[in-house]
């Protein structure tokens, strides 16, 4: 039985980290711009795509077409903020969501027309003998996206809190207009914003799809679990979120070994529903409006 | 107005002109076709449209059947139900086809089945559900094979290798629900005992969690009814855990994408699959073998890599034509009749034998069991 627990919890905590960095991405745009970006999950996607098609056959090295695999996720991201998120400055946040899932929308839509339906692998960064804990195991490459994701919320965290650059963003958030007026250039940190998002959801990509696989529609679910547990965290927590995500990824693996693994998205949705019921700011979020 | 009622004149005198000078020539054999050429079953109805086109012009410049020519009037349901419903009455009623083939998914067929009994036109289809047969329906017919007959096959190898308790494990899509459906559904009739039944959505990344709670079960082997991502997910998870079981999957993953997919993991997987899958390593003795062999070159060389649902668009062609050709008209009736009658109908999903109770026509024989070795598709004995 601990055993079998022990698996449930390694599996979770993967899981999650792939929904904790998806949700971390929902929760610097929001915090940035009060948009809920419903494109998150086509920069995982779009992370993923690019590198194995930039990789593909006689293409350019692995290493080589990660980051420029990144690099091209961040231009995604900074492309959907300037010409879809700002000319609609100061539309109400509706307006908004229906704008990213339009843009999530078309983003699938020409990773379609590129690459096609079939689904894609992508080969482990440092292979794929398991590593045993006792009778549970894990792969390697569990332990990049577990690492990956903790290094990468880390790094969040000390750009927030210890560089100009992240007070400058969050003071965007917390008044535009003052921000403005002390010499911040908000259009630009709006810019940085999504491309930092981009950059996560990439790198969440480029992480998980040796395990999981990708193709051009992998970004909806992964969409949706990330915005579920940028909830369940406390949405623009950007901890939060990260807790948030790895608690969805513990329950869900949880239910489906302990329970039914027909019900276990419908068992990690009723969590959901019970904490937004008893607190509907989510679990780390403030009951004030005061963000971060 | 004025300007419609010209044009409407001119065409109509046009095509009067046509007729005329056509007189000679019989009227052509109309054959429909309603398919998923675009949309989630494009898989499907693509390659199916492709086989269609390809076999029709080559048969057309051989003189047609019958000594009239062949038309192909086809629409594109886009794997929608209700369009195919809407272009099947149009089939019917304004292109007044002598048969339908066609239909790519299960949905599309089941829902214009009430439509061609009605009418009394012959249908053929090419979805894959076993309800379309089962019960019989006086004027529809079917091509591939059904999920009832994947399970039986798999559950025949198992009982020739003494594996008695089984762990289901399928995923939320149609097929793999349905699949499940048949599985549960046989088991008993082939003395298997299902311990464990677990299930997994369509897009989850990691099965790990039901497959260690499969391990402490006393399973002897792992069926996996699936399609997508899933199944080569499972593959992977099985192998990870170190889980030494025979792993079964079904004719769901029955491509070179699997073994692409799922990597090394896949060495000793077993699977159903249509004999158009190893065309080229059947005995010389198989009589199947000239058959496939044929249509997958002829489709290569034109299209690309070949897939067995073009296949089925294949057998259902050939199966009206022949039918067509022994009737000796395109009398709807008679038609039905004959393709009924057919009889050892070498295709590419098998030997038909169709009969009044059985309007597939298909034996356990038509799948080959398969294993996969070294990367590569080998049959089992």
């Amino acid at each position: 039985m601990f055993d079998q627990i022990l698996q449930f919890v390694l599996t979770g905590v993967t899981v999650g980290a792939t929904y904790a960095l998806v949700a971390l991405g929902f929760s610097i745009i929001y915090n940035a711009s009060d948009v809920v970006n419903f494109a998150q999950g086509e920069f995982v996607m779009m992370g993923a795509m690019s590198a194995i098609a930039m990789s593909a056959g006689d293409g350019i090295p692995v290493f080589l077409s990660l980051p420029l695999a990144v690099l091209v996720t961040i231009g995604v991201g900074i492309l959907l903020q300037r010409f879809a998120i700002a000319p609609a400055r100061g539309a109400s946040v509706v307006t908004t969501i229906i704008i990213t899932i339009g843009a999530s929308i078309f983003l699938r839509g020409v990773a379609l027309l590129l690459w096609g339906k079939s689904i894609f692998a992508m080969p482990h960064f440092s292979g794929e003998q398991p590593i045993h804990i006792g009778k549970a195991t894990l792969l390697p490459q569990n332990l990049w996206v577990m690492g990956g994701a903790a290094f990468l919320v880390l790094g969040v965290h000390w750009f927030f809190n210890h560089t100009t650059l992240g007070k400058a963003i969050l003071a965007c958030s917390c008044n535009r207009t003052a921000a403005q007026l002390v010499g911040i250039n908000v259009g630009m940190m709006m810019l940085i914003a999504y491309g930092l998002s981009a950059f996560l959801g990439a790198m969440a990509g480029i992480l998980v799809t040796p395990i999981t696989f990708t193709s051009y529609d992998a970004g909806v679910m992964l969409g949706l679990k990330g915005f579920s547990a940028a909830i369940l965290g406390g949405f623009g927590n950007p901890m939060g979120a990260v807790a948030g995500g790895i608690l969805l990824g513990l329950i869900e693996s949880l239910a489906a070994g302990l329970i039914s693994s027909g019900y276990k998205d419908a068992i990690g949705f009723i969590i959901l529903l019970l904490v937004l019921f008893f607190r509907p700011s989510g679990l780390f979020g403030k009951a004030t409006s005061e963000r971060v | 107005m004025n300007v419609r009622k010209i044009l409407t004149t001119l065409t109509a005198s046009l095509l009067l002109t046509l007729a005329a000078g056509q007189a000679p020539a019989a009227e052509p054999i109309k054959i429909g076709s309603f398919l998923a050429v675009t949309g989630g079953a494009s898989f499907l109805g693509d390659p199916e449209l492709k086989t269609l086109q390809m076999y029709i012009e080559e048969i057309n410049a051989k003189g047609g059947v019958i000594g009239r020519q062949i038309e192909l009037v086809h629409y594109d349901d886009g794997g929608s139900p209700k369009k195919s419903v809407n272009f099947a009455k149009r089939l019917i009623q304004k292109d007044k086809v002598d048969v339908i083939v066609g239909g790519s998914t299960s949905g599309s067929t089941l829902a214009v089945m009430p439509l061609v009994d009605r009418a009394k036109t012959p249908f053929i289809s090419l979805a894959g559900s076993v309800k379309i047969i089962s019960p019989v329906q006086y004027w529809t017919f079917k091509m591939p094979h059904t999920d009832a007959m994947a399970a039986a096959k798999i559950y025949g190898d198992m009982k020739q290798r003494g594996i008695t308790k089984v762990a289901l494990i399928s995923g939320s899509g149609g097929f793999d629900k349905s699949g499940r459906t048949q599985s549960l559904q046989l088991a008993r009739q082939y003395g298997i005992e299902i311990v464990s039944d677990e299930s997994y959505g369509a897009k989850d990344t990691d099965m790990t969690a039901q497959l260690t709670k499969i391990r402490d079960t006393d399973a002897q082997a792992i069926l996996n009814f699936g399609f997508g991502t899933g199944p080569a997910i499972v593959t992977k998870n099985v192998r990870q855990l170190g889980i030494d079981l025979p792993l079964y999957q079904s004719h769901g993953v029955a491509s070179k994408k699997f073994i692409e997919l799922a990597g090394d993991a896949a060495e000793g997987v077993r699977l159903p699959a249509s004999a158009l899958l190893v065309a080229d390593m059947l005995p010389d003795s198989d009589p199947q073998k000239p058959v496939l062999l044929a249509y997958k070159n002829k489709f290569e060389a034109k299209y690309g890599p070949v897939s067995t649902f073009g296949g089925h668009a294949y057998d259902g062609l050939h199966i009206a034509l022949e039918a067509i050709e022994r009737a000796g008209s395109t009398d709807k009736a008679k038609v039905r009749d004959e393709i009924e009658k057919t009889r050892g109908f070498i295709g590419t999903g098998g030997i038909y034998n169709m009969s009044p109770r059985d309007h597939l026509g298909l034996s356990l024989k038509a799948f080959k069991m398969l294993e996969i070795k070294n990367g590569n598709w080998t049959i089992v004995k």
